[in-house]
């Protein structure tokens, strides 16, 4: 730009160029430019963004001191080796009333991870089905999960938790007169399937699965190598499946004694005994964070089989490759580069949705903390120690996306 | 790879600080600086009360404020049917005529009351921070929160305990019978200790179902989930009504636990409490005298030969003085609100929330219950 053509608004850069001109303009012009000059202005902006932090962080702080002091607490944790004095309802650990706050907290957690690690797993598996139906030539089947879809995405979590729970597990038959299949038996007070029970020969019997899986593998590769350097079919997985059933079977009928059996859930007083249960708390908070989940997941996967290239499935299809595998073989595993960014942040959201089980009743990691804080009144570590560990699992699960994520990345040659 | 794990981390990291400092919440200056002007006063009374010998009258900082303001400001429930209830924009029950009488005692005028409706997490912070001159909020008089809290409580009121409530139908007449039964718990209270206790030491297995509000825990009981939902009695009586066929449920004799529930007021300020105190103490000695609001006016015209009964009712002595009020502050009170029986019957009666009280603790001394005031004289 040249500096006479625009004699009121010259740039400082360019005044300095011309000795004249910053003789006569000199301090009120050099000192207008300066907070017109973008550099400055973003030093500046960024400088104050700081302060400002700071100082609200600051406030902050020295408030939530302020108040601790007021009230005579300290931000200590050792509160968490006090007596708990209550129970916590779970199958996995069973928790007295004398163990401490932290062990209440522990089986608050394992109870959270529960829901979690089953309801990732299934929600995966809905989720891929109802994207691939949401493809499906069949209008029945296309339509009726596009409605599933779009009612689970478009109402809230909540309302949908407290409908599945309170209108229609409760809504199930009392005990007394409990619905029964066989060993099966279903009520509001939850399902009651039989439970495994090892004997005293299932150590030996365990042994004889072992050493079937391990000749099944041994079996599969060597035929596999066969098939791959003599071009013969061998039948691979025909013959590795033998020894996998064959020797768990040898084992159950050469042992003394049943290594396992069976216990058939019966009515004593007023609970089920003798078989294994599935509380209708769990239930409800699985099945409600599992169907909502796998709604959204359906069209991250219907839109990642979409942003597959045409042409590859009708090459897939021309080499004569049947439709399953063609989906299976050719077009998942590019549509999954597509899929797996969205899907983290589902993942992560059904861990944090997991939260919500205070709704139905099932102890999780935020019901037992609110709990630990109701009767410690030790609110900020509570919290605090909640974030962290809600923090921390959604840090695995975001790690573990990443790191498959990376392992599916096109490789540039 | 790198900068994409950290900066998340570390953004989250001052996420997680800033909420966590949030969560703390902020107490307003101003509130604070009242709080201190106040200990300093209460520093000097307590200076005057050694000095000066019993005849001394003394002057209540908080009664002063209140006067000032014009009108007590009351914590209060206000979901609790029977004890403080808020329907149409009217606070009624039991413990909102215990701040009527207060404020009868103090202005003559009933609508002097100021109700604030607190939840059981705000409660204590809201007398701590003077924005509340007394809680009446079924309250249990504790240790922890007689010692630690600062606060100070007054006669107790109501002598209440936790209770079960089950189905008529399921054979139950009291907890021994509960072995291996499912139990609805409201959360955040001392309930799920007291109900772990009253099975531990009956040697009894349970399964607690915690909900997070009173609503869901009714639901849930309801639909026969558990086999019983425990409660305070006085807030079983208002969640039997609740249930779909409050006639089919019933609430069984065992008391889990002691909650004698009553005023609480800031540690500090003797004569506040003392006005407190003795106001609820007036209405129950009205009761065991016989003063009701109908026969009041009658009694004062043609006092009864009792010299206690002239006493309370200011004909005789100076008590309304030496409390800082007019001689006849429970002539005002008993007309406006009723004795303790009367406010009782209307509230918790048959026709409220019906929590019997014949042979039961909340009975006067002499029909064998612990309702026990002092003498007033």
């Amino acid at each position: 730009m040249r500096p006479g053509l625009w004699p009121g608004r010259t740039p400082h850069k360019a005044l300095a160029l011309t000795e004249t001109t910053a003789a006569r303009v000199s301090l009120p012009r050099s000192f207008l430019a300066l907070w017109r000059d973008l550099r400055f202005l973003q030093a500046l902006a960024q400088v104050a963004f700081l302060v400002l932090l700071f100082a609200a962080g600051r406030w902050l702080v020295g408030n939530l001191l302020t108040n601790l002091e007021a009230r005579g607490l300290d931000l200590s944790f050792s509160f968490l080796n006090r007596t708990a004095g209550f129970r916590v309802a779970d199958e996995a650990l069973s928790m007295g009333r004398t163990d401490t706050f932290r062990f209440a907290f522990l089986v608050g957690l394992v109870n959270s991870l529960q829901v979690v690690v089953l309801g990732l797993v299934l929600t995966t598996g809905l989720g891929a089905v109802a994207g691939v139906a949401l493809l499906s030539s069949n209008w029945l089947l296309r339509t009726i999960f596009r409605t599933y879809v779009e009612i689970m995405r478009n109402t809230p979590l909540l309302v949908q938790l407290f409908f599945l729970y309170f209108a229609i597990i409760l809504k199930l038959p009392s005990l007394e007169n409990r619905l029964s299949l066989g060993p099966l038996a279903l009520s509001n007070r939850g399902l009651f399937i039989p439970a495994i029970l090892p004997q005293a020969g299932a150590g030996a019997w365990l042994l004889f699965g072992l050493a079937g899986v391990v000749l099944a593998v041994v079996t599969y590769r060597r035929l596999l190598g066969l098939r791959i350097s003599q071009g013969r079919e061998t039948h691979p997985t025909l013959w590795a499946a033998l020894p996998l059933l064959a020797l768990p079977w040898l084992g159950w009928v050469i042992l003394p004694g049943r290594p396992l059996s069976l216990g058939i859930p019966r009515l004593e007083g007023l609970n089920m005994a003798g078989g294994t249960r599935l509380s209708p708390e769990f239930a409800g908070i699985l099945l409600g964070l599992v169907i909502y989940t796998a709604a959204f997941l359906a069209d991250i996967v219907r839109a990642g089989i979409l942003a597959v290239p045409h042409g590859q499935r009708d090459a897939a299809l021309a080499t004569g490759l049947s439709r399953g595998q063609t989906l299976r073989l050719v077009v998942l595993p590019q549509a999954l580069r597509v899929i797996i960014p969205p899907t983290t942040n589902q993942y992560l959201n059904l861990a944090k949705n997991s939260s919500l089980a205070i709704g139905v009743g099932y102890p999780d990691l935020y019901a037992v903390s609110q709990t630990i804080f109701n009767q410690s009144g030790q609110a900020v570590q509570m919290i605090a120690l909640m974030m962290g560990t809600y923090l921390l699992l959604s840090l695995l699960i975001s790690v573990a996306m990443n790191a498959l994520n990376a392992r599916l990345r096109i490789v540039d040659r | 790879m790198l900068r994409k794990t950290v900066l998340p981390l570390a953004f989250a990291a001052l996420l997680g600080l800033v909420l966590v400092l949030g969560a703390c919440q902020p107490v307003e200056p101003e509130v604070r600086e009242v709080r201190v002007v106040e200990t300093q006063q209460v520093e000097v009374v307590q200076t005057q009360q050694v000095n000066v010998p019993v005849s001394f009258v003394m002057e209540s900082a908080r009664l002063q404020t209140v006067k000032d303001r014009g009108n007590v400001r009351c914590g209060v429930n206000q979901s609790v049917p029977g004890f403080g209830f808020l329907s149409e924009g009217t606070f009624t029950g039991f413990d909102i005529d215990f701040c009527r009488a207060l404020a009868v005692a103090i202005f003559n005028d009933a609508a002097a009351a100021e109700f604030r409706p607190l939840t059981a997490a705000e409660r204590f912070t809201a007398l701590q921070t003077n924005e509340v001159d007394v809680l009446i909020r079924n309250t249990t008089w504790t240790f922890s929160r007689d010692v630690e809290l600062g606060t100070d409580f007054g006669p107790t009121t109501f002598y209440d305990g936790q209770g079960m409530m089950v189905r008529r139908d399921s054979g139950f007449s009291s907890l021994d019978d509960m072995g291996g039964a499912t139990v609805c718990v409201l959360a955040g209270t001392t309930t799920e200790l007291n109900l772990a206790d009253a099975f531990t030491s009956r040697g009894l297995a349970y399964e607690p179902l915690v909900f997070e509000t009173g609503d869901e825990t009714v639901a849930a009981y309801n639909e026969g989930r558990c086999d019983g939902l425990t409660s305070d009695k006085s807030q079983l009586a208002g969640l039997r009504t609740q249930t779909t066929t409050p006639a089919d449920h019933m609430i069984l004799p065992d008391t889990m636990s002691k909650e004698p529930l009553g005023p609480v007021w800031a540690q500090g300020d003797q004569q506040w409490g003392d006005i407190v105190r003795w106001v609820v103490n007036g209405m129950i000695i009205a009761e065991e005298k016989g003063i009701t609001s109908e026969n009041v006016e009658a009694m004062v015209a043609s006092p009864p030969a009792d010299p206690e009964v002239s006493r309370l009712l200011g004909l005789e002595g100076e008590f309304g003085n030496l409390l800082g009020l007019t001689p006849d502050f429970m002539v005002n009170v008993i007309r406006e609100v009723g004795n303790y029986g009367e406010i009782y019957a209307r509230h918790l009666g048959p026709e409220g929330t019906d929590i019997p009280r014949e042979g039961s603790l909340n009975a006067l001394w002499i029909t064998g219950g612990l309702l026990y005031a002092p003498p007033w004289r």
